[in-house]
């Protein structure tokens, strides 16, 4: 979502560029606190409280209803041996893979070959058209997606009708229903929905590139491997960094997919730090428990983010340095 | 996440032609070669789409008999029809529309006024309160959910409308006044002295200046608030419990595993829930398109 960033809001907002004028200016400034205030207080309302008030619950036993039980850091202590836990986060390093590495890597690739090859050597057109292609999956509810997805793979769904229409029936398989494939599966499915969005905003990026840069270096005889790696890369690294903290905050809350495609079992082999939360509130109705499990989480990607942030920041000004 | 700032346009890949070098690339069979390739994976993309519109209109026994690869023997609406009157597709509709649209507009109002004071009115630790509504949008919902339907409950807003507006809007406006307070930070200065120099106050600079400036903005904005807040899953599910009130993807996973959801059916409402998003998709791409060049622009 960040990505507008990029797009509409080329200064980040660290960097006033004006110097904010002297005359009178804090009697001026303090005026506009009152614009603030409506959505101050619905931030407040709406975020900032329910905030506190899971970090509080998180500390108690509760289950919804009479008043909650204080028991410390108890939950969290349980948290450490809970084995659902630890696999709901092994199975975010999965998601990570399918949602952030793998879209970013071939969405690379693939915005590189669709801008530089297909772009300039076809018609402008057939690029837009397969651009489209790949990124009509980001259009859709997710979890219609999901739920078409889970019709597909299931045992009489139509990916095995179509293993056996290719002669590899002896591949069919309950690719959702079995420990083992359950998880590739979901990656695999996850990459399908992801993938547009990386090509679509690589190929923008592109289009703030100097095409003279691709000239010279194809005058000099670059091949496009060469150019790849020497112009397309270093060029467009703000929009990757933007993918890749959009795309990693969203793997670290997918929940939709994982609701519609298998409800994180067999065997919680797909289970997700997100769907446990949700299923410990609402179908175990351990609320301090679940609360303390969406802590965790939200400490997790509050970190990620910093850490990306501050990272993009210090890549920017060590361009900027020479 | 499902919706990026980037146009899908045509208009988008204007490569510059440059003769000599185009007519070289014209030679070469390796250009082929990756058009094939590259199309070969888009047309994979596409599959479900195919398997989708193949089995919606295909009736139980023939999908029992033929399996989902078989043509239809016959046009068959009955599974679209059944979907449609069982969870009252309209009603649906008109969740999701009102819904999403009161948010859209909300949020972008919210927005505006935080970013205002943000981005022209440079109030103190403004960038520490722009940070904070930065990361409020990354947060989960779980970690907002339980609380929020344990007090809506108490206070009678549980599965109503109401509930799921007022979060989303304000949501949404976190990410939105992140947005719009970095684009008003560079909004030149000239034009706000020259109106308060006119004795203007800055209710009047906000609507008579900032607004019809940023207006290409705004819409972007607001077409996103919309299709998100379309596509959300999470809080709805929680929040809006019956027939009266949840939303078209609400209503789709509540009847996943219904004995009613053949595989028919099940393609049928998959697709019919789909119909607006690639319709709104279609409508807002120009408009996206042009949105993004003049806020650029600025």
């Amino acid at each position: 979502m960040a990505v507008s960033e990029t797009v509409a809001a080329p200064y980040p907002a660290a960097t006033p560029t004006q110097p904010p004028p002297g005359r009178g200016r804090r009697g001026r400034n303090a005026a506009y606190w009152l614009y603030l205030l409506p959505g101050a207080v619905l931030f407040i309302l709406v975020i900032g409280a329910p905030l506190v008030g899971t970090g509080y619950l998180s500390l108690t036993k509760w289950s919804g209803v009479g008043d909650p039980t204080w028991v410390g850091l108890d939950n969290y202590q349980q948290l450490l041996h809970d084995e659902v836990f630890w696999a709901s986060f092994r199975n975010t390093v999965a998601m990570l893979i399918a949602m952030v590495v793998a879209p970013t890597l071939l969405g690379l690739v693939l915005a590189s070959v669709l801008f530089d090859v297909i772009g300039r050597r076809f018609r402008p057109r057939t690029a837009a058209a397969l651009r489209a292609a790949f990124y009509l999956p980001q259009v859709l509810p997710v979890v219609v997606a999901g739920i078409v997805w889970g019709w597909i793979l299931r045992p009489d769904g139509a990916f095995n009708s179509l293993l056996d229409a290719v002669g590899l029936g002896a591949l069919r398989h309950d690719w959702l229903g079995d420990p083992g494939t359950a998880l590739p599966s979901v990656m695999a499915v996850m990459i399908w929905v992801q993938i547009g969005y990386p090509v679509v905003v690589f190929m923008a990026a592109l289009q703030r590139v100097d095409p003279e840069l691709y000239e010279a270096a194809e005058v000099d005889g670059a091949n496009w491997v060469h150019r790849f790696r020497a112009i397309t890369l270093p060029q467009i690294r703000p929009e990757t960094f933007v993918v890749a903290l959009t795309c990693t905050i969203a793997a670290l809350k997918v929940f939709g997919p994982i609701f519609a495609l298998t409800r994180g079992g067999p065997e919680n082999a797909t289970n997700v730090p997100s769907y446990f939360a949700y299923y410990t509130f609402f179908k175990k109705l351990q609320v301090g428990y679940g609360s303390a499990i969406s802590t965790v989480l939200t400490l997790i990607i509050v970190v990620v983010a910093v850490v990306f942030i501050w990272m993009q920041a210090r890549s920017e000004r060590r361009d900027r340095g020479f | 996440m499902a919706v990026t700032l980037i146009p899908t346009g045509s208009a988008v890949v204007t490569p510059r032609r440059n003769k000599p070098s185009r007519d070289r690339h014209r030679r070469g069979a390796a250009r082929w070669v990756v058009l094939a390739l590259v199309t070969l994976a888009a047309i994979a993309m596409l599959v479900p789409f195919a398997f989708m519109l193949l089995n919606a209109f295909k009736s139980p026994t023939d999908y029992s008999s033929g399996g989902p690869l078989s043509w239809p023997t016959e046009f068959y609406t009955k599974g679209l029809r059944t979907y449609w009157t069982t969870v009252n597709f309209p009603l649906k509709l008109w969740n999701s529309a009102l819904i999403a649209g009161s948010v859209a507009v909300l949020g972008v109002v919210v927005s505006l006024l935080n970013a205002y004071a943000l981005g022209i009115g440079r109030v103190r630790g403004r960038l520490w309160i722009v940070g904070l509504f930065l990361l409020a949008n990354m947060l989960p919902q779980e970690a907002l959910i339980y609380p929020l339907y344990y007090v809506a409950k108490e206070i009678g807003l549980y599965n109503t409308r109401l509930s799921v507006i007022i979060i989303f809007t304000v949501i949404q406006s976190a990410f939105g006044t992140y947005l719009l307070a970095s684009v008003l930070s560079t909004f030149p200065r000239s034009l706000l002295e020259a109106a308060s120099l006119d004795g203007a106050g800055k209710w009047t600079v906000l609507w008579r200046v900032v607004f019809p400036n940023l207006r290409p903005t705004l819409a972007v904005l607001l077409i996103f608030f919309f299709i998100w807040t379309w596509n959300e899953f999470l809080i709805p599910l929680v929040m809006l419990i019956d027939n009266q009130t949840q939303t078209i993807p609400v209503a789709l996973a509540s009847l996943q595993g219904d004995r009613l959801m053949d595989a028919p059916t099940t393609n049928a409402g998959a697709l019919i829930s789909l119909v607006p998003a690639i319709i709104f998709f279609l409508i807002f791409q120009r408009t996206l398109a042009r949105g993004i060049t003049a806020g650029a622009e600025k």
